[in-house]
């Protein structure tokens, strides 16, 4: 350990804060994740003392939570500088110029990208997609969220920094985002006071005739027959044909019941508010905006499979977010919406904790996620058990986007057979898109499913457009031919990106820069994943340096197959779409930066004789090698 | 008795206990498929992917598929081999693995692997990671190397030593092995030669100083069998498999 390390760690101060931490964790090895987010709070870093003590109170190897805190981009065992200035490396955010303001950033500051200032004040790096593509460039400063960076709004964050000004006094104004709702329909347009699904949920359950008074086990235990009650709301829900907004468009109403219907001592109902796609920002918007109507939706949820505890895992980047929606869960358990008897009903008992990520993509899978929670790295398990078996802590969980939470709560004001008649056959309801990129008007559309991607265009003012991007990198990438597919699960199923490329962008960037992602938010677990993602990095590289071939095209397609037959989870599978799906609708891009159709090697072996030839001061014809191209 | 519950593997009945997954219930009866980061001692991990088959259809690690009646399950296939010499080449490209020169040669998993499948080139552009030894250690040597990630050691010192000396930090491609010690040596941690962890690194990571060669190379484990024949040699076999 560096003399500088030990120099930061003040024994009395710092140590009393760790165990604080650790005592309001209740030293629950299971809040290791949490417990470090805090400690790191507090002390800028994780220095080594601080980690020893952890793992000595949780009864942790020391490994293990190096190991924990290894994993996580935000969590640093390595001092990271006073303030660690991130910017957000999303596409869109290249396109907004990100680069270059990053550059002259750093060269005003007198720093190089990824290393701690000398004088160990500032630290300037790039981080995945922060979910402010529709107000980027992005920024997180000690994790905390700065949308619009220009040179001026970044000048007055030098100055700050260089002012040693505690974040606490920055300007409030720098932190401002905005909700850019730019079509409301049901779900953004909803005027529902707080509680009211609630409420609607448990007259529903009374209006069956079967209100079970007294101490309602049977409900909690999942015995189908026995409890007309919760079934009836979920009986709506399965009306509905609700799917969830997550990506994999799993019906809802199925899920309930699996994990109402398995065998529990505690069920779990975790919201999944991870959001890490890049390109998508609609659940910081219901975050930000709609928190009552989110928590409503798992408290119905609750209700309906027998909950009586609930997660919301609140992604690291949405920080700044905790004490606004900490706030509204207390006025809600003060109004009764939450605790003991929920709303007055016997044995309806349920509240909501807030679990906040530290920065990694797959903690957004769900069983990853669960890990998260439980104090571990964010792998993903094998399956089976599913969680609505065995999730959280073993126990049947429901994990679901915050978007189907809110559309839930929906269903119970208004029932299945209303929401039914919202959007396609197989895709009910309406979607939220986040819509990004080039466009007039970037921000939240929220349309019934069946939309087409060129009345989209039309609606957010894009022109001259080559590409959208649905669904972010794990989802597809359609040309100008395709502007009339539609938004459902029939044909463009979609988590909620939608990002649009005009025709003065290079997709081959595009590509490279989706790639890039896959290899930094892959979690190293399964080989085909954590080596190939790497070597597909390569391969654009080097393709984009002038030297790839037709060989280069050919193995990326054989990438592809070994990721789809053999990755663990999402990530792995669709970590190379972004280059398949470009190859084959823009090739040229690809194309037009090969040097050979046939082999290219990657090393420039004249290149490397130009350091001997200056070093010995030659430059006649016999010093060139001649090359074969 | 009542008859043992079945699946077919490559055209061929497969009997199986319940709890047992696929790679269980084929090796007990005989039946190789490809394997490297399951170890018959330990909960199965599902990590390196080398056993992965068509389940029904679908591409599962055989190594943490659940055994089901009546399951269809192709292993032995020209796609598949082609997949694990992939995987394989990718594990080389991945570390940096001198055989010839490397005290594990001829007891090496990876290396037994990719003769068993024939990988004839390394069919990836090697990385060459900067990964430093850890000699710290009066007895014990750590060529980081040559680790694959596999974790059998850290399941052995977790479930088995009970000591934690072995974790994993970092994601993606820079994940790597740590030590349970504030200095990150080896000398630090509370290892012990007769650990379980000492035994089951399937490549020349976790080394006994002194020993090298003690085996010549020629007479050693995959010199001697195939490791198709060695996997089975070492199954947990039902009785009507034993030899
Ligand atoms: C790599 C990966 C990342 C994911 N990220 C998210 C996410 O950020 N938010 C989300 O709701 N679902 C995400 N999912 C999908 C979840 O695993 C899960 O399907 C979803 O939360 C279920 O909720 P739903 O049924 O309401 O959609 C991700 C999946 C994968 C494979
Ligand atoms: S596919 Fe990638 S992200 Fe998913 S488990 Fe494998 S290494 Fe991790
Ligand atoms: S040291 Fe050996 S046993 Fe441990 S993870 Fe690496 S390869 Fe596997």
């Amino acid at each position: 350990m560096s003399n500088a390390a030990l120099a930061s760690w003040d024994n009395a101060g710092d140590e009393g804060r760790v165990l604080a931490t650790l005592d309001r964790w209740r030293n629950d090895p299971t809040h290791l994740v949490q417990v470090l987010r805090e400690v790191q709070e507090h002390l800028g870093w994780l220095p080594p003392p601080a980690l020893s003590l952890v793992a000595r109170k949780l009864v942790l190897p020391l490994a293990a939570v190096r190991g924990v805190a290894g994993f996580y981009a935000f969590l640093h065992t390595d001092p990271a500088g006073r303030y660690q200035v991130l910017f957000s490396d999303n596409i869109t955010d290249r396109m907004q110029g990100s680069e270059r303001l990053m550059e002259s950033f750093c060269s005003q500051l007198w720093v190089e990208p990824g290393k701690v200032s000398e004088d160990g004040l500032v630290r300037v790096d790039r981080t995945s997609c922060t979910g402010l593509c529709d107000q980027g460039p992005g920024l997180l400063v000690n994790g905390w969220a700065i949308p619009g960076a220009s040179p001026e709004r970044l000048a007055v964050v030098r100055e700050l920094i260089l002012e040693n000004r505690p974040l606490e006094d920055w300007p409030h104004e720098l932190f401002e985002i905005a909700d850019n709702v730019r079509r409301r329909h049901v779900l953004l347009g909803s005027d529902l006071r707080p509680g009211e699904a609630v409420r609607a949920a448990l007259e529903r359950a009374a209006a069956v005739g079967r209100e079970l008074a007294a101490n309602e086990r049977s409900w909690r235990e999942g015995i189908p027959g026995d409890s007309q009650g919760p079934l009836a709301v979920l009986r709506e829900i399965e009306l509905s044909g609700l799917r969830g907004r997550g990506g994999a468009g799993f019906t809802t109403g199925a899920k309930w019941s699996a994990c109402r219907a398995a065998p529990a001592h505690t069920r779990y109902v975790v919201c999944n508010a991870d959001e890490g796609e890049p390109g998508t920002f609609k659940d910081r918007v219901l975050l930000s905006s709609h928190a009552d109507l989110l928590f409503d939706g798992m408290t119905v949820a609750a209700f309906c499979v027998g909950a009586s505890e609930g997660l919301l895992y609140l992604r690291g980047e949405y920080r700044y977010l905790l004490e606004s929606l900490e706030a509204v869960l207390e006025r809600r358990r003060a109004a009764g919406l939450l605790g003991h008897n929920v709303l007055g009903r016997n044995g309806f008992d349920f509240d909501i904790r807030i679990h906040v990520g530290a920065g990694s993509y797959v903690c957004g899978e769900e069983s990853a996620l669960l890990e998260s929670m439980e104090g571990r790295r964010g792998i993903p398990r094998n399956r089976p058990p599913y969680p609505v078996t065995a999730g959280y802590l073993g126990q049947p969980t429901i994990v679901n986007n915050v978007e189907t939470l809110c559309a839930a709560a929906l269903v119970a004001v208004h029932g299945g057979e209303w929401f039914r008649s919202m959007g396609t056959p197989r895709s009910s309801g309406t979607k939220i898109l986040s819509v990004a990129g080039d466009c007039a008007r970037p921000g939240l559309y929220e349309y019934p499913f069946g939309v087409t991607v060129a009345e989209v265009l039309a609606d957010c003012g894009a022109e001259r457009t080559l590409a959208v991007q649905v669904s972010g990198p794990s989802g597809h990438c359609i040309d100008a031919g395709e502007f009339d597919r539609r938004i459902a699960f029939e044909d463009l199923p979609t988590a909620g990106a939608f990002t649009i490329f005009d025709d003065s962008r290079d997709m081959f960037e595009v590509a490279r820069n989706y790639v890039d992602f896959f290899v930094h938010e892959s979690c190293g677990f399964c080989t085909p994943c954590r080596v190939g993602t790497s070597i597909l990095q390569g391969i654009m590289a080097k393709i984009g340096r002038g030297r790839g071939s037709l060989h280069e095209i050919e193995e990326m397609t054989r990438l592809n197959q070994v990721l789809q037959m053999s990755a663990h989870c999402g990530l792995g599978h669709t970590a190379c779409n972004p280059v398949v799906d470009t190859l084959k609708r823009f090739r040229p891009a690809f194309e037009r930066r090969l040097q050979s159709l046939r082999f290219a090697p990657d090393f420039d072996l004249d290149g490397a004789l130009a350091a001997a030839r200056r070093a010995t001061g030659r430059d006649d014809p016999g010093a060139y090698l001649e090359q074969e191209t | 008795m009542s008859k043992r519950p079945t699946f077919i593997l490559d055209d061929q009945e497969v009997p199986f206990e319940p709890g047992q997954t696929v790679l269980q219930a084929a090796l007990a009866a005989g039946r190789y498929i490809p394997h490297l980061c399951y170890h018959p001692e330990f909960r199965p991990h599902g990590s390196c992917k080398v056993c992965t088959a068509r389940v029904d259809g679908r591409m599962m690690a055989a190594c943490t598929t659940p055994a089901s009646p009546g399951i269809n399950v192709e292993s032995e296939t020209e796609e598949l081999n082609d997949l694990r010499r992939m995987l394989v080449q990718m594990l080389f490209a991945e570390g940096n693995h001198f055989c010839p020169s490397c005290e594990a040669s001829g007891n090496c998993v990876l290396q037994a692997l990719g003769y068993d499948l024939g990988v004839l080139t390394a069919g990836f552009r090697h990385m060459f990671p900067v990964r430093p030894v850890d000699a710290s250690h009066p007895d014990i040597l750590l060529d980081f190397n040559r680790c694959v990630l596999c974790e059998l050691c850290v399941r052995a010192s977790n479930e088995v030593d009970g000591k934690g000396v072995f974790a994993l930090s970092g994601r993606g491609i820079d994940k790597h092995l740590v030590v349970n010690a504030e200095s990150n040596q080896l000398a630090d941690t509370d290892i012990a030669l007769d650990d379980k962890a000492m035994e089951v690194c399937p490549v020349g990571v976790i080394l006994k100083k002194r020993v090298g060669f003690a085996v010549p190379i020629g007479e050693r484990r995959y010199d001697r069998a195939p490791i198709s024949a060695q996997a089975l040699a070492d199954a947990p076999r039902s009785p009507e498999h034993k030899k």
